[in-house]
């Protein structure tokens, strides 16, 4: 019982998070908002008992995808800057 | 306007089919047969604790060998679009803190255990190579973000890779000469259910595979980087 | 209504609304930046549809240990095939998003611009 409160309060996180990243105007809030979906879903599949896919959500979905968005976000706001 | 109330259609369409399907839904309660066969007869015929790592290595090897080669097939695309971004100058980039300096070398080789750690107790543990490759690559983001003036070879990590590809695939054909089949574990013996040199072949093929997918993310991190240093006169 | 109130029913129905939620941005939204994280959204509620599935009530994961006896491990267990599915997927979906990005920044330094309907280089 006390597992579905909580899976249903990061349910609901991740989906104000969807709508966030979706409909935000700053490009940095949306990508980090991305990120935040997949560590939440990887505490999900924590209680869905799948450890593997947890660890590799965590260091793969909202790590290095975060950070590759980041590194081509951070080239075009420099170009952007400059003219 | 008629684009925007086709797209809710399309939209509000979608979610009604979901919904009947969500609505339709039942949860089992048993396992199906595939399932649990690997569940019961896997145990002593691979010998890994961890099931998730015997579907992986051995009962679909063949599927991992695939999703590797996608992956450096992405790494290869990535490098030649980017290619163009490395003529520039290099700039240099601002120094980093003094504190994230300092603290990347005391974390650096933990977090470098830690991933090995992770692929070489693959069968017995949740991990195994995608996570511990994926460990060793987060290494190498915090060592570009506190050196960021240090220049990282692209030749090392494609020894490794190449290295630990060709042994993988060395690995399978000697399963198909020694035993049952492609990819197949039995070429070690079994050992001691539980233990670290247990289940055969599969603690060598998922470290190879661990460096494998650690030097292929590693290389697209890297090249994701370099557009950074360069101070292109086309943007 | 208990039934409905169970973890897998909870997550099964975020999944649906996050893939609602990824393809309404894939089709309205007009700078590719967005579309990409929008794919990447789907990407993760695909994930979380596939382990939800897999889920069973009252069993622990796919691990022999100490609280999964050897001899009946098919009556404790949760569905590893899924999992291993998901775990390649997750991989594989991270080299498609380092591919998408860079195709947009190429397509970015050819027109300056991120938003789709200034490519018409892409129309015929």
């Amino acid at each position: 019982m006390i597992y579905s409160i909580i899976v249903l309060i990061l349910s609901l996180i991740m989906l104000v998070m969807a709508l966030v990243a979706i409909h935000h105007k700053s490009l940095q809030i949306a990508v980090i908002a991305s990120g935040i979906i997949s560590l939440f879903a990887s505490v999900v599949y924590i209680f869905l008992a799948a450890p593997d896919v947890a660890i590799t959500e965590a260091s793969i979905g909202s790590a290095l995808t975060v950070i590759i968005f980041f590194y081509v976000l951070n080239k075009i706001r420099h170009s952007d800057a400059k003219e | 306007m008629l684009r925007n109330s086709l797209r809710v259609i399309i939209i509000a369409a979608l979610g009604w089919i979901l919904f009947q399907v969500y609505s339709g839904y039942s949860s089992r309660d048993e396992l199906n047969e595939l399932a649990g066969y690997y569940a019961t007869e896997g145990l002593s015929e691979v010998g890994a604790a961890n099931l998730v790592t015997s579907v992986v290595v051995t009962y679909r090897g063949l599927d991992t060998l695939g999703e590797v080669t996608i992956l450096f097939l992405t790494a290869l695309i990535i490098g030649l679009m980017l290619k163009a971004e490395h003529r520039g100058d290099r700039t240099r980039l601002r120094e980093s803190s003094e504190f994230l300096v300092t603290a990347s070398h005391v974390l650096l080789p933990v977090i470098f255990m830690v991933g090995v750690y992770i692929f070489i107790n693959g069968h017995l543990t949740p991990g195994g190579g995608f996570q511990g490759g994926a460990i060793l690559a987060s290494t190498l983001i915090l060592m570009l973000l506190s050196f960021t003036n240090s220049k990282i070879s692209h030749k090392v990590l494609e020894i490794t890779e190449s290295v630990s590809g060709i042994s993988f695939i060395v690995l399978g054909i000697l399963g198909v000469i020694l035993a049952g089949g492609f990819l197949d574990n039995k070429i070690l013996p079994l050992g001691e259910f539980g233990k670290l040199f247990s289940a055969g072949a599969i603690p060598v093929i998922y470290s190879f595979i661990g460096l494998k997918v650690g030097a292929e993310l590693s290389t697209i991190i890297l090249e994701f980087n370099q557009i950074q240093g360069t101070d292109d006169k086309s943007l | 209504m208990t039934n409905l109130f169970s973890i897998e029913y909870i997550t099964i129905f975020t999944s649906f609304a996050l893939l609602v939620l990824g393809l309404w941005g894939i089709i309205s939204q007009k700078n590719i930046f967005k579309i990409i994280i929008s794919f990447s959204i789907v990407n993760t509620s695909i994930h979380l549809l596939l382990v939800s599935l897999a889920y069973i009530r009252n069993r622990t994961a796919p691990i022999i240990d100490s609280a999964v006896d050897r001899v009946n491990a098919a009556e404790k267990v949760v569905d590893p095939v899924p999992h291993a599915l998901v775990l390649t997927a997750i991989v594989i979906g991270i080299g498609i998003t380092a591919l998408m990005l860079s195709y947009a920044f190429t397509m970015y330094k050819q027109h300056k611009t991120l938003d789709i309907n200034q490519y018409k280089s892409l129309k015929w």
